[in-house]
């Protein structure tokens, strides 16, 4: 089997994950979270299985083309779901990284243009600049379930506003334990992603000339975005409903930024080997 | 309707019958409650009356020559409320003979209660009736209505399923405060106003585990009393203001005639830990906290209609049983309505 059926198979477990959640959701019923811990953890299983033959294809971290940094990003928040939701008994958070983890992997994989061409040795046989983007990545893993955690805070706080608790809404964690959840996903996104930029810029000021601009700039924005709402939300200045638009806003345009960033690396590197399927 | 009709009566009006806005217009102080008597006592052709005057019920019960007279009273309290008549009018609740008698006993029973079902009712009822025992105002039929009435609602009880589950105001405010903060132990309650609805909510979040209580009360003696019963701290009533945030959660049941926290000092409150929901519960009527506190980012206000509406989602587990209630009160109604007619008859 290829990485790709591995990660399509992968894919089917979280659209069971889906269905099993939105069933219950639809009945007014408790999440089955063992149930769905279950087919998260098997979806889970086999996109690592997926991912690692595609590392040993690339001779390194898939992290070449957009499909394999949407793969990385939904395996990052999948994997912390799987520590996260069993420390805070969080069922309903299974439903949501279900739906996000099929979605980053479905639409990754309906693109055939994104994973066009796999580039190999990516990182040019430098162990620092691979841990640098596999910390970045993985960081947006974090902020994937910190935006789940904050669109549950909103859908939690809505509905304790408007008196509405009744259906799915009962399932809902409490108000202050998502907002414990997620300042904590937000602190450990943002050290995350201040060792990955550390990381970088270490191997960035001894070869300066090597710096992709644009990259460089998106990146070190969404990290300013990130560690402004860590310092803002620590002085007590952005806190509940605002935190979690604004986390909700950030992932999305991370999400979207990795597109044009992946796009601008073409310019900086020898052609890609076109792939061919076996 | 019989020949008999009215002589026996029920007027005023309930949350079934007037929006909270208007029930805190109706609202009868304790303080001017004898007052209000006093006129109602000087009411020619008003025989007997007592008055059940709970959050949720301004009700005149009571034995009366003629419609005329149901007129007068409405007047009388009209003026005593400072209310337009017509605006009574149109919310009022008007029931003579039977439907009186049937009216108490539901009452009595719980099953006109906002929380169907709850218990607090029925020991408001019999301490209406005492308080017009005391001043003579009972006579032989209101006597005779009131103590059948009790039985029924105490039959119904014992021999229904209508109270079981989540049916007090208490239960279902813990039951939303785990809501907002989970585990109830860290939680910092203040309950201030040291009735018993206070009371009742604050043991109901000391046995969900809540460790920090504080009672607060415009007499200290009373809080101090409650404090010790619940195993908690005392507070006066007028340090209230600068201690709010320390709370997390805090349950109103004072008599104030007006809203004791203001949405400056919930604002100001919030200042110093924003990040911090705040619970508040409302049980007072009229209301202890002003209704605009609740569009302050992180605080939940709840008030009495609130929890009942919460309440009535539970309620359908138990709709058999509460046919089953209402039931048995028009039956026991019916009888004694005619047991009352003979006696009527035979004296005549």
């Amino acid at each position: 089997m290829t990485d790709r059926t591995w990660i399509w198979i992968a894919a089917a477990c979280y659209l069971v994950g889906v269905v099993i959640g939105t069933v219950a959701l639809l009945r007014h019923r408790k999440q089955p979270a063992g149930t769905l811990y279950l087919f998260v953890a098997i979806g889970f299983a086999l996109q690592t299985v997926g991912l690692y033959i595609r590392g040993l294809e690339v001779g390194g971290c898939p992290l070449g083309n957009t499909f394999e940094l949407f793969q990385f990003t939904a395996w990052s928040a999948t994997a912390l779901y799987l520590v996260v939701g069993v420390t805070f008994r969080l069922s309903l958070l299974g439903y949501f990284t279900s739906l996000l983890s099929l979605v980053l992997s479905a639409v990754s994989l309906s693109v055939p243009a994104w994973d066009a061409t796999r580039r190999s040795d990516v990182f040019g046989g430098n162990v620092w600049i691979e841990f640098h983007a596999a910390l970045a990545l993985f960081s947006y893993g974090v902020f994937a379930l910190l935006a789940l955690t904050s669109i549950m805070f909103l859908l939690r706080n809505y509905s304790l506003k408007n008196k509405q608790l009744s259906g799915a809404f009962a399932f809902l964690p409490s108000i202050r334990d998502l907002d414990t959840i997620s300042v904590r996903l937000l602190n450990v996104g943002v050290m995350l992603l201040s060792a990955s930029m550390l990381v970088g810029s270490a191997y960035w000021i001894r070869a300066i000339d090597t710096v992709n601009l644009s990259k460089l700039l998106i990146t070190v924005a969404i990290w300013i975005a990130y560690g402004g709402a860590f310092i803002l939300r620590r002085q007590g200045k952005l806190y509940g409903k605002n935190l979690a638009w604004i986390c909700i806003g950030l992932f999305i345009a991370a999400l979207i930024s990795v597109y044009p960033v992946n796009l601008s690396r073409r310019g900086d590197e020898p052609p890609p080997v076109p792939f061919v399927q076996p | 309707m019989s020949k008999l009709e009215p002589f026996l009566f029920v007027v005023g009006a309930t949350h079934h019958t007037a929006p909270l806005e208007w029930r805190e217009k109706l609202a009868l102080n304790a303080a001017a409650l004898p007052r209000l008597e006093e006129q109602l006592a000087t009411l020619g052709g008003l025989e007997e009356f007592a008055i059940l005057n709970t959050c949720n019920r301004r009700e005149f019960y009571g034995v009366a020559e003629s419609q005329a007279t149901l007129g007068q009273l409405c007047t009388v309290f009209c003026e005593h409320q400072e209310i337009e008549m017509d605006a009574f009018s149109a919310m009022q609740l008007r029931k003579t003979g039977s439907e009186a008698i049937h009216h108490l006993s539901a009452v009595s029973a719980g099953l006109e209660s906002q929380l169907v079902g709850e218990n607090e009712i029925f020991g408001q009822v019999k301490e209406a009736y005492a308080a017009a025992q005391k001043t003579q105002r009972v006579g032989p039929i209101l006597h005779k209505v009131f103590q059948k009435t009790f039985q029924a609602a105490k039959m119904v009880r014992t021999q229904t399923g209508i109270s079981e589950g989540q049916v007090s105001v208490a239960n279902v405010a813990v039951d939303l405060a785990t809501t907002i903060f989970g585990n109830l132990s860290d939680t910092r309650v203040l309950l201030a106003g040291a009735g018993e609805i206070g009371e009742q909510a604050a043991k109901a979040f000391r046995s969900r585990g809540a460790n920090d209580l504080t009672v607060a009360s415009r007499t200290m003696d009373n809080a101090m009393q409650l404090a010790q019963t619940l195993d908690a701290r005392a507070l006066p009533i007028e340090k209230l203001a600068d201690r709010l945030a320390y709370f997390d959660v805090i349950v109103c049941a004072t008599a104030a005639p007006g809203a004791i926290l203001s949405h400056s000092a919930i604002s100001t409150a919030m200042q110093k830990h924003p990040a911090a929901p705040l619970f508040l519960i409302d049980l007072a009527l009229p209301r202890d906290i002003e209704a605009s506190v609740a569009k302050i980012d992180n605080v939940y206000l709840y008030n009495l209609d609130d929890l009942a509406a919460i309440s009535e989602e539970n309620k359908s587990a138990r709709t058999a049983e509460i046919t089953k209630a209402r039931e048995m009160i028009a039956a026991k109604a019916h009888h004694l309505w005619e047991n009352l007619q003979r006696r009527r008859e035979a004296s005549n």
